[in-house]
């Protein structure tokens, strides 16, 4: 009985770590920060590059007049993200929709990932000698960091730029409270409000993506193969949903974060 | 689990990523929409301007039909007036024609009467000197008398 749970935690714990890359003076300099999870990068690079290359493509061999079968379901993506921008972002910023874009079809392919039987590549990586392997990208802290924090500095540089450092300054210290006295208790709390912005976005996307593996692998547990069915088929059925939902929150949640940034108050 | 430098990497990735589908992808793309967009448009026009031409024309053909159809009955009217104009002279003429010719025969009875009497009036003082000579040259018997009368009646009769 030891044994089992021994292995099932062993199992879950298997699927729960990266494939870890570190260099002797990384570990000595950076300790455990040193360490970069190459699983993470190797599958979301390929990913971004082979949807942007697929775009690319399309992109220059695209008509204006009766558009392919392929090009016409990218246009219906395009026009998706187009109006969202439209909707929310009233400023003329060329940034905005390609970064919308990137975000939405990034994050919706990493999230995909969750719907390959959690075993699959793990099992045939580990015949050809790699350790661990973690298929979704998006259920690592680092990839939803990496976006946020991206999408935080935007927002920081075109705080400044469209409001001046000046009036960026004023709003930090007049908001929520529009006086004067009140700037020692309106900045921290403006501090607060725009860091809750990218630790919301990375941690929101993360832990609905966490949750859903960790579910895909208790439900692997189970020892009845008809039981892993039911459970799984819904289970995934219902994932397909909170791929799109949380790749389609990272979007426009960028969207309307950045179209902040160009309106002052 | 734990942040490691997978996040600097990560970020370089990202934003090259995005700075790939600004420079290469979005705008092409977006530019084909609108052009194919703005052809559409000219499309819907050009088809809605057909059809306002195509309702013009069907009204003014009728408009036409409809004008050509009241010349007819025109021309048919007239026609028709002329045609009984026509026929009234003929029967006018003909009438006075007629009347012309009845007159003329019925003068032509008067004086053919007239001739015949005279005729008659001749011959019967014809005859009557014929008779009287007759007599005058025969013996008068009573019975001589009755027969010359008788022939002479019969004469009379005859060339009545």
């Amino acid at each position: 009985m030891s044994s089992e749970a021994l292995d099932t935690t062993q199992y879950v714990h298997h699927h729960l770590t990266n494939l870890p890359w570190t260099h002797a003076f990384l570990q000595k300099k950076l300790g455990d920060f040193g360490v970069i999870n190459l699983d993470s990068l190797i599958v979301s690079f390929i990913l971004g590059s082979v949807i942007l290359l697929l775009f690319y493509f399309l992109a220059r061999r695209a008509t204006s007049g009766v558009p392919s079968k392929l090009q016409n379901f990218v246009e219906i993506l395009f026009e998706f993200i187009q109006k969202q921008v439209k909707e929310t972002f009233h400023g003329n910023n060329p940034l905005i929709a390609p970064l919308a874009l990137t975000i939405f079809v990034w994050i919706l392919l990493m999230n995909l990932m969750d719907l390959i039987p959690i075993d699959l590549f793990p099992m045939l990586l580990k015949t050809a000698g790699v350790p661990y392997w973690r298929m979704v990208p998006t259920t690592d802290l680092n990839v939803t960091f990496a976006m946020s924090l991206t999408v935080f500095f935007l927002i920081l540089y075109y705080s400044v730029k469209e409001k001046g450092a000046v009036g960026f300054a004023k709003e930090l210290l007049m908001h929520p409270f529009p006086y004067v006295w009140m700037a020692p208790i309106n900045l921290p709390l403006s501090i607060i409000h725009e860091l809750a912005k990218p630790v919301s976005l990375a941690l929101r996307l993360f832990g609905n993506l966490f949750s859903g593996e960790v579910i895909f692998i208790l439900i692997a547990l189970f020892p009845i193969w008809w039981l892993q069915w039911i459970l799984g088929f819904p289970w995934a059925i219902f994932h397909i949903l909170i791929i799109g939902i949380q790749a389609f929150i990272f979007t426009i949640l960028t969207i309307v974060y950045l179209s902040l940034a160009h309106e002052s108050h | 689990m734990n942040l490691n430098l997978t996040l600097f990497g990560q970020m370089i990735t990202f934003a090259l990523f995005v700075w790939f589908t600004k420079r290469f992808v979005w705008p092409v793309l977006i530019k084909a929409i609108n052009d194919r967009e703005a052809k559409i448009a000219d499309g819907l026009a050009a088809a809605e301007r057909g059809h306002h031409e195509l309702d013009l024309s069907q009204e003014r053909a009728k408009e036409l039909l409809h004008e050509a159809k009241a010349k007819a009955i025109d021309v048919v009217d007239q026609a028709h007036k002329q045609a009984t104009h026509i026929l009234e002279e003929a029967r006018a003429e003909a009438r006075t024609l007629a009347e012309r010719m009845a007159q003329l025969a019925e003068e032509e009875i008067v004086q053919a009467k007239h001739a015949a009497k005279m005729a008659l009036q001749q011959e019967l003082g014809m005859m009557v000197v014929k008779g009287a000579e007759r007599i005058l040259k025969q013996n008068i018997t009573s019975d001589i008398n009755d027969r010359m009368i008788s022939d002479l009646i019969a004469e009379v009769g005859v060339s009545e």
